[in-house]
């Protein structure tokens, strides 16, 4: 076995510690819990292996063969390849949580850097240096809501996608907090403001607003939101891409920002690792979940960091930690930022403006088309927007599958009232070749 | 060895570059005009300007500047910081999985179900378990996954009133944290005297109102608890479900499943015991196994078979629904998956055993050097105590710092709880006889070692030692635009 060295000093080594035999190390096994070996196939050589996960994986089609317009939370965008050339370094890959910090700045600097870039992004004090993914993000943030204000509400959109509710409840339910949901309007695609505010009250411990939202709409009444809504926290969920030319929600009184950071510097992976980011404040840092690197110095007055204000954590307050995350995306985080350094003020700007700028142009390329109208909403847009099609979705999708296209997320069954709704999502990675194939396919029904 | 880590003064990326340099060049496009609402346009963002060189410099600095298991020794208990085959790293960069979305027609992605499929199937015959799910993003996720799991399984038994979780006093940080999420409350119990589940004090800790035990086997001081197969009953008898924490399942694959244990629930750590990288800190990938009893309330979807078909099973009514919004850590699965082929049934069993013999052969030549209380025999891990140290009034925390100048990891420090000054050894299967001999080395050389010597450690590393407590109090949690950010 080529990562096991000691295989052939194994006798020698029992020897000299006194045990006659393997058997020996595990005599304190009950019989009852005794396996003798796994059925498992033997392992394989690493030749074999390859060949068996390139024949496994050309089963798939990949958005390199069929152009994809699906988003929905998770983004296909450029990584450029000197993102996973410096991530992947293997001094980073191998490292462990920072726990001792003298010989961990390399890592602890970077993530001290992700903080940093998150934090300049929203326009928030701290960030921490990641959660596992947005729903999670905002199950932390509602229960971070309750920490600070007591209530004994949080109120969400109901357009939030039944998956992030999902785990929204799961996170929240087993401690007392109820979640509520407001609506939306259903022409704007915005959430309803009037039915908001009456929802607001003393209970109320946090109201959680998506900019750009589920829709790909962007919010427009909510940079007036944090006056209307009392001592609650303002909750912003923001695809961190659009704050390339979105205003920071820290300047319009945000008190804490979430989402995910994957739509920088990771590929889509079939969904996972996602980059779950957190932002807030600096008067609730101290109740805030996750891991922080702060600057410091070193016994020698360098500029040295560490991990800090652990007496929040897990390891530390076990039961009273503020959350139970341990592991976070570090890595995944890492590469975020480097993405994000590499595009820096302008690129960042270019590349928000250019996805809104090819979203804006598709919808009104699809919207020439007979029995289809995009946007569904008569609101801005970043780089997703809601489709109807005469045309019901599970159809089209199928026609345009056919075809070597994946088309929109179908919505139609989580928002029945919007008909034959489906969501779609176009970035930088579409070429005019892509665009044409799709335009076509679409054309095809009419006839 | 001698050993110097690199040393750069590396400022913050916010204090590098120059006006004008972008590292990126985008297609062209052209630009809409009234993208946004005017209220909303952004109007600054204060992010550094930098080349595409620049940035690669930087990275590569702060690389040189940080410790993995790739440059040495990493012996944190209870972390398995095993070595990462290049092999897994490969597989999951391969364009086939990393380019597909996970909102594709599930007939697209038959590749990538089979492979989650096969890694389900391959951890169950671990596990000793009937069904996996392979969605929880890290070991905390997972334990409170199983949590999850416990509460619905006694809820649909009209079992609600179940509110209590047992957990030894050297149970994981974690684990009380979920706990608490759950909405559960927690009830400690000590260890016997040997460092094993007190049968008494487990007994009376167990009630009508019990929901779970949590326990990991082998337990944190790395000795297997030889009474497991009696707690089970002892628990399943009480009502309740016996929940196990996979942070220790290095030592056993092959020779002891957790479901023949009697465990209802089985957690792993695929960023501990198959090898994918801890990449400073995560992404890790923490599956739940679970008996049969249990299986229709794991989260939706289960990856499924159904004749040549993979499927996302979502039709599964008693699911607790969802735990994170896609279905895991997908590139962590693809190693893991990697890794279990290349290792086979035998190689896995092999990795436990010599595991557990570089274990016990680091722990029988320290013994005599550092104090070692509880049972002799011990797993993949053992616990020794620094308070040998406190008579030259150095502490274990001198130890760990002494051992990075050596270009050692330090193990992990002050845990368990239940041990004075705690030194916690894991050393992996991968490290070689001549490698687990200089660690010995160092750490009886450590011994001896002067007052003054043992305080001024690290002097090898990047830095000295860092003030934590300057961190926690000045608050500089990130630089902005603006210069140093402190939040005091």
């Amino acid at each position: 076995m080529q990562y096991i060295p000691n295989i052939n000093h194994k006798e020698q080594m029992l020897k000299e510690v006194g045990y006659s035999s393997i058997d020996d190390l595990f005599e304190d096994v009950p019989d009852e819990a005794r396996c003798d070996g796994l059925k498992l196939p033997p392992g394989k050589s690493e030749l074999e292996v390859e060949r068996e996960l390139n024949q496994i994986l050309h089963k798939n089609c990949t958005l390199d063969h069929c152009p994809g317009f699906l988003g929905g939370g998770a983004y296909h965008h450029h990584v450029p390849k000197t993102v996973w050339s410096l991530a992947g370094r293997s001094e980073f890959i191998t490292s462990y949580t920072p726990y001792q910090p003298e010989v961990s700045q390399g890592m602890l600097q970077a993530m001290f850097e992700y903080q940093s870039a998150i934090a300049e992004l929203t326009g928030m004090d701290a960030a921490n240096s990641s959660m596992y993914d947005w729903p999670t993000a905002i199950a932390e943030a509602a229960m971070m809501a309750r920490r600070i204000n007591r209530g004994s509400e949080f109120l969400i959109p109901s357009y939030v996608l039944g998956n992030k509710k999902s785990v929204i409840h799961n996170y929240v339910d087993g401690t007392g907090l109820v979640i509520k949901e407001y609506p939306y309007d259903p022409s704007s695609g915005q959430y309803d403001e009037d039915a908001l505010l009456g929802m607001v009250g003393d209970s109320t411990a946090g109201v959680y607003v998506e900019s750009p939202n589920l829709f790909g709409v962007i919010e427009e009444k909510v940079a007036d939101l944090k006056a209307k809504i009392g001592k609650a926290s303002l909750v912003i969920g923001a695809n961190p891409l659009s704050l390339g030319i979105l205003e920071a929600p820290g300047n319009y009184g945000a008190d804490y920002v979430v989402g995910d950071a994957q739509v920088f510097g990771n590929p889509l992976n079939f969904g996972g690792p996602m980059v779950g980011y957190f932002a807030c404040k600096k008067e609730h840092i101290r109740r805030m979940p996750g891991r922080i690197i702060g600057m410091s110095e070193d016994s020698r007055g360098q500029m040295a960091f560490c991990m800090t204000l652990q007496t929040r954590e897990q390891h530390i307050r076990r039961d009273k930690a503020t959350s139970n995350i341990c592991s976070n995306q570090a890595l995944a985080a890492m590469a975020s930022s480097i993405h994000i350094y590499l595009l820096g003020k302008n690129g960042m700007r270019d590349l928000a403006q250019q996805n809104a700028s090819r979203a804006k142009w598709l919808m009104r390329e699809m919207n020439r088309m007979d029995g289809v109208k995009a946007p569904a909403f008569d609101s801005y847009h970043f780089n997703e927007f809601v489709v109807k099609t005469d045309e019901g979705v599970k159809a089209m999708q199928d026609r345009l599958l056919a075809g070597g296209v994946f088309a929109g997320l179908d919505i139609s069954r989580e928002f029945p009232d919007l008909g034959n709704a489906s969501l779609w999502c176009t970035t930088e990675m579409h070429t005019r070749e892509d665009y044409d194939k799709l335009l076509a396919l679409l054309k095809e029904v009419e006839q | 060895m001698s050993f110097h880590q690199a040393v750069y003064s590396e400022d913050i990326i916010f204090n590098r570059g120059g006006p004008g340099r972008c590292g990126v060049r985008l297609p062209d496009w052209k630009v809409e005009e009234d993208l946004v609402p005017p209220k909303l346009q952004r109007k600054e963002l204060g992010l550094p300007e930098l080349s595409e060189p620049e940035v690669v410099r930087h990275y590569t600095r702060l690389s040189q500047m940080n410790y993995g298991v790739d440059i040495g020794t990493y012996p944190l208990g209870s972390c398995t910081m095993k070595y990462n085959p290049k092999l897994c790293d490969w597989a999951a960069s391969q364009p086939g999985s990393a380019n597909t979305h996970p909102y594709q027609d599930p007939s697209t992605v038959q590749g990538n179900l089979q492979i989650m499929y096969e890694l389900q199937s391959m951890l169950a015959e671990v596990g000793g378990v009937d069904e996996v799910t392979l969605q929880p993003a890290a070991g905390a996720h997972g334990e409170f996954t199983g949590l999850l799991l416990s509460r619905a399984y006694h809820k649909a038994n009209g079992e609600e009133h179940r509110n209590e979780v047992i957990l030894p006093d050297t149970a994981h940080g974690t684990n009380p944290a979920s706990v608490t999420t759950t909405g559960y409350h927690i009830i400690e119990t000590k260890s016997a005297e040997d460092g094993t589940v007190d049968l008494d004090a487990l007994s009376s800790a167990l009630s009508d109102k019990t929901a779970c035990f949590m326990l990991t086997n082998p337990n944190t001081l790395g000795i297997y608890e030889h009474n497991v197969v009696e707690i089970a009953k002892m628990c399943h008898e009480a009502g309740s479900i016996l929940y196990y924490d996979g942070a220790n399942l290095n030592a056993v694959m092959g020779r002891s499943k957790p479901g023949d244990m009697g465990y209802d629930i089985v957690h792993y750590n695929l960023h501990k015991t198959f090898a994918t990288p801890h990449g400073g800190g995560g992404p890790g990938a923490g599956p739940i196994g679970v008996k049969k009893h249990i299986a229709p309330f794991l989260p939706k979807p289960v990856i499924a078979r159904k004749g040549d078909e993979y499927v996302l099973d979502y039709d599964r009514p008693q699911s607790i629904g969802k735990i994170g919004g896609f279905y895991g850590n997908f590139a962590v699965l693809v190693r893991a998956w990697t890794f279990m082929k290349v290792m086979g049934g035998d190689g896995l069993k092999e990795a436990s055993e010599m595991a557990v013999l570089n274990s016990n052969y680091m722990k029988e030549k320290l013994v005599e050097h550092y104090p070692m209380p509880h049972k002799r025999l011990r797993k993949h891990e053992f616990v020794l105590s620094g308070s040998n140290m406190k008579e030259k009034g150095a502490s274990t925390k001198d130890v760990a710092k002494m051992l990075l100048d050596a270009g050692l990891h330090a193990p992990t420090i002050y845990f368990p709880l239940l041990v004075d000054e705690a030194l916690m050894i894991e050393p992996c299967e991968n490290e070689t006889k001549e490698e687990l001999d200089a660690y010995i080395a160092r750490m009886i050389e450590i011994t001896k070692a002067s007052e003054e010597e043992l305080h001024n450690a690290p002097v090898n590393s990047k830095v000295g030692r860092v003030d934590e407590v300057k961190a926690a109090r000045d608050m500089v949690l990130c630089w902005r635009a603006s210069g140093k950010c402190e939040s005091k």
